[in-house]
């Protein structure tokens, strides 16, 4: 665990990349093989079960630290972090240990079958053979959160520095529905790959944005494919062995929440994977994202939606025919094979192609985009015909080209402190439109603006509250800011009667008075065009 | 009561002064040099002798009169006289006897001793006016020596690497307590401006400091391969550190014990170190004065009075304009810790 600690500790004083990637790899290169294999399952989101809830650990920590318990609930926020504020609290260790990772995972995974008083003993006396460092790293095994600025592209490049393999063989073999119980480090690594997972997706192929640059700027249109960019959930449908697989981009395995995707079965021949889109679909086209987002976060799915919001995969993408990985041919040519694959389906099968937009010059693809929220898309997808299907996120070959959001000039009206990163400073915000003389709250904003901006608006925010309802503080109607937004949706939860998807700070707009915010009416119009 | 709060800063009625005050008064008894408690503007400045070069470097021409630790000055009704608070060389508690009764101005304090500070003496009174920076559970420091240890390693991994240690810290007080803490044997030791000006006083003081060398705009950079280079914390990211290349970034202070501060600086690496009182020192230095009712000045206040009630104390929140060690070190808190 001390290596670990130390590990993590590094990649956590760094902010350089290469440095990361060193000291990943030098753990990959030195660490047991026990603990590699969980340090890997650690780093990609595949935590234990949290074996005590979060209250305890608190409970406990506040009594141990002989602190009251609201003392330490108000130490938490300006801390920032769960794990650290118990780590910080508690006094000095009085020993010391010398047990490996996965030694301190297997114990705690026993304290599943064990009573509580035996829980909080075995915990104390945890906490008490750590240094700080130790015991933060030690509550995030507890607690479950390993976010630690480590992204899954960096830790699979130090593997393949450590271990000598290509990294796109890495990053695909470290996909899929493996955990540290179901299989070990030599298999996972190092075997020969023939007994793969049935279930095991490729690792997607992310676009960039453009964002300020132009079309033109990627040369000639004939060495280019356009499709829509649709607002659903990014998914790949595999059809292995007579079963079939939905992963979602965040690697997740959503088979179940899509039930409709099992009829795919009945008309595509085993061996086949696919890169599309899942969508609800109306019978004729995409439904709005709404009636998609019902469905969102449901294990499972009640007989209605499934009737209200039926859901296809838009598919754009054959990554694999007949077993065959196809990621190394040409997408030009991938998307024939999938347009001869999909041709002949009927209207009822649950697979659909997502169609290509002709176009023969950037003008048009333009006037085409523009017209990209009657077609229900965010904007279009740019993809190179030569360009295989890369693993990740890499510049040149595919591109999103989206629409630019909606924007509202809104009035700041409470402010919250963030944590972790943004303790200390307010980051957190409510907003309102105008409505006569009220105002009247629509939306949060969290992000968007700079650090420098966050620290302006939170010295302004110290001098210039009205009043505090707990963390929240509600202050002085004086500052506007754009809210760039992507979609909008009527809502009943809010006292605006609307809600808004992904709102961000776009900029503070110091040149205007409160006076010149929009209003509701605006919000309301933009509802009726956008809704 | 022996001490009033007023919009102008803390004042005794019986003495007609102020402590530390925010505004231009007639006369104003001084803490320490740090920017917050010594304000320019004054008619008349008392302080104690330790702290009078500092102050004179960085107010200029004052009317300037100095005490020693321990002295008593009559000062109309009042009995007024200075004692250590160990927060930076030269810095004071002010204590304040009218009537029998005394109240004590803590000022910034540090209760851990330090190799240039005068140490924390812990003075008994009725009232104890106190700062609280850091009056929150998590704060507790490491012994001066891991942090010192910590940096040492640091800059000796940089000097091996041919790269240069950056570090950060404010220019009166951490500044110095860093150098004390600096083994010269690693490497040359380069100042910014800010720091050497300060140190140049604090030498022609009496104080010993490893020596220096001040950057200036002829320095070349590669002249001094695996120097440690001691700046304020805002000159980190700024043209002046960019010859400086390529660099480890270090800061050292109270706030570094807390990662998210830490992440947010985007330093490479942060040091615990700190010239205030850990929540132990604070309850120790509370508890030793003997006093029923606390005031807290700055600092996490609220949380603090609240607890300090609890444990049976008459504490209170008084809102002050003192800022303690800065938490985002901006040009205008350069000096505040």
């Amino acid at each position: 665990m001390k290596r670990f600690t130390s590990l993590f500790t590094t990649l956590d004083q760094t902010t350089k990349t290469n440095t990361k990637v060193a000291a990943l790899a030098d753990y990959f290169a030195t660490a047991p093989d026990a603990d590699k294999l969980w340090t890997v399952a650690l780093f990609s989101g595949r935590r234990p079960r949290r074996a005590i809830t979060t209250t305890k650990l608190r409970e406990w920590a506040a009594e141990r630290a002989g602190i009251p318990l609201w003392l330490f609930e108000e130490s938490y926020p300006i801390v920032g972090d769960l794990s650290e504020t118990i780590a910080l609290v508690l006094p000095p260790p009085a020993r010391d240990h010398d047990d490996s990772l996965a030694t301190w995972i297997a114990r705690l995974r026993a304290l599943d079958v064990e009573t509580e008083e035996a829980r909080k003993a075995a915990i104390l006396d945890a906490w008490d053979q750590m240094q700080p460092h130790e015991r933060l790293v030690f509550n995030k095994l507890l607690t479950g959160g390993f976010r630690i600025g480590i992204s899954r592209k960096l830790m699979t490049r130090a593997l393949a520095q450590a271990t000598q393999r290509d990294e796109a063989e890495l990053a695909h073999r470290l996909m899929g529905d493996w955990t540290p119980d179901s299989t070990s480090w030599h298999a996972l690594i190092e075997a020969h790959d023939a007994t793969a997972d049935l279930s095991r997706p490729y690792p997607f192929c992310l676009a960039y944005g453009l964002d300020d640059e132009e079309p033109e700027s990627l040369g000639d249109p004939a060495d280019w494919l356009a499709e829509w960019k649709w607002d659903g959930i990014r998914g790949q449908l595999i059809l292995r062995g007579g079963e079939h697989f939905t992963w979602s981009r965040g690697e997740e395995l959503v088979t179940d929440r899509f039930p409709e995707l099992a009829r795919a079965r009945d008309y595509l021949p085993p061996g086949t994977v696919l890169d599309g889109e899942i969508l609800a679909w109306d019978g004729t086209g995409p439904m709005s994202f709404n009636a998609l987002q019902k469905r969102i976060g449901r294990k499972t799915v009640p007989k209605k939606l499934l009737k209200d919001a039926p859901v296809i995969l838009y598919a754009y993408d054959l990554l694999e025919q007949d077993g065959e990985d196809l990621r190394d041919t040409p997408f030009a040519q991938r998307r024939a094979r999938l347009e001869t694959l999909l041709q002949d389906l009927p209207p009822e099968a649950p697979v659909r192609q997502s169609p290509l937009i002709p176009f023969k010059s950037w003008d048009d693809l333009r006037e085409t985009r523009a017209t990209a929220r009657d077609a229900r898309a965010e904007g279009l997808m740019l993809k190179r015909k030569d360009s295989p299907y890369h693993s990740g996120r890499k510049k040149g070959d595919w591109w999103k080209w989206k629409l630019d959001p909606l924007t509202i000039d809104a009035v700041m009206i409470y402010a919250q402190q963030g944590s972790g990163r943004r303790a200390n400073l307010f980051t957190d915000f409510t907003f309102a439109v105008r409505d006569g003389n009220d105002l009247v709250p629509f939306t949060k904003a969290y992000s968007g603006l700079t650090d420098t901006e966050f620290r302006k608006i939170t010295a302004w925010v110290r001098k210039n509250t009205l009043q505090r309802f707990g963390p929240v503080r509600q202050v002085k109607a004086e500052h506007v800011f754009e809210i760039a937004f992507e979609g909008i949706m009527e809502s009943t939860r809010h006292k605006s009667g609307v809600s808004l998807r992904f709102p961000r700070m776009k900029r503070w707009r110091h040149d205007k008075p409160v006076q010149e915010a929009n209003t509701l009416e605006d919000l309301r119009d933009m509802l009726t065009h956008y809704g | 009561m022996v001490l009033q709060f007023k919009p102008q800063g803390i004042y005794c009625p019986a003495g007609d002064f102020f402590i530390d005050p925010w505004r231009p008064v007639d006369r104003a008894l001084i803490t320490h040099g740090h920017a917050d408690h010594a304000r320019p503007g004054h008619a008349r400045y008392l302080c104690t002798a330790a702290a009078a070069p500092v102050m004179r470097h960085r107010l200029g021409e004052i009317t300037l009169d100095t005490v020693d630790y321990g002295e008593t000055r009559q000062i109309g009704g009042a009995r007024v006289s200075f004692h250590p608070a160990g927060h930076v060389p030269g810095s004071a508690q002010v204590r304040v006897e009218v009537d029998g009764e005394v109240w004590v101005v803590s000022g910034d304090y540090k209760t851990e001793a330090d190799r240039l500070s005068e140490p924390f003496e812990p003075v008994p009174c009725h009232s104890f006016i106190t700062e609280c920076t850091f009056g929150l559970p998590v704060f507790t420091w490491t012994p001066e020596e891991d942090a010192a240890r910590q940096i040492n390693d640091w800059w000796a991994a940089n000097a091996a690497a041919g790269t240069f240690s950056l570090l950060g810290a404010y220019s009166l007080g951490k500044a110095q307590r860093v150098l004390s803490l600096l083994d010269p044997s690693i490497g040359p030791i380069l100042t910014h401006g800010a720091v050497e000006n300060t140190n140049v006083v604090l030498r022609d003081q009496g104080l010993a400091l490893p020596d220096t060398l001040h950057v200036t705009p002829d320095l070349k950079a590669k002249d001094h391969p695996g120097a440690l280079v001691l700046a304020p914390p805002s000159a980190l990211g700024s043209t002046w550190a960019r010859r400086f290349r390529p660099a480890s970034t270090g800061f050292a202070s109270g706030w570094m014990r807390l990662r998210g501060v830490r992440r947010r600086r985007a330093v490479d690496r942060g040091f615990v170190m700190s010239d205030h009182a850990d929540w132990p020192g604070l309850l120790s230095a509370i508890k030793a004065t003997g006093a029923e009712n606390i005031y807290a000045t700055h600092g996490y206040t609220d949380i603090f009075a609240r607890y300090l009630n609890e444990q049976g104390w008459n504490a209170r929140v008084v809102p002050t304009e003192f800022t303690g060690e800065s938490l985002d070190a901006s040009d205008d808190a350069e000096d505040a810790a």
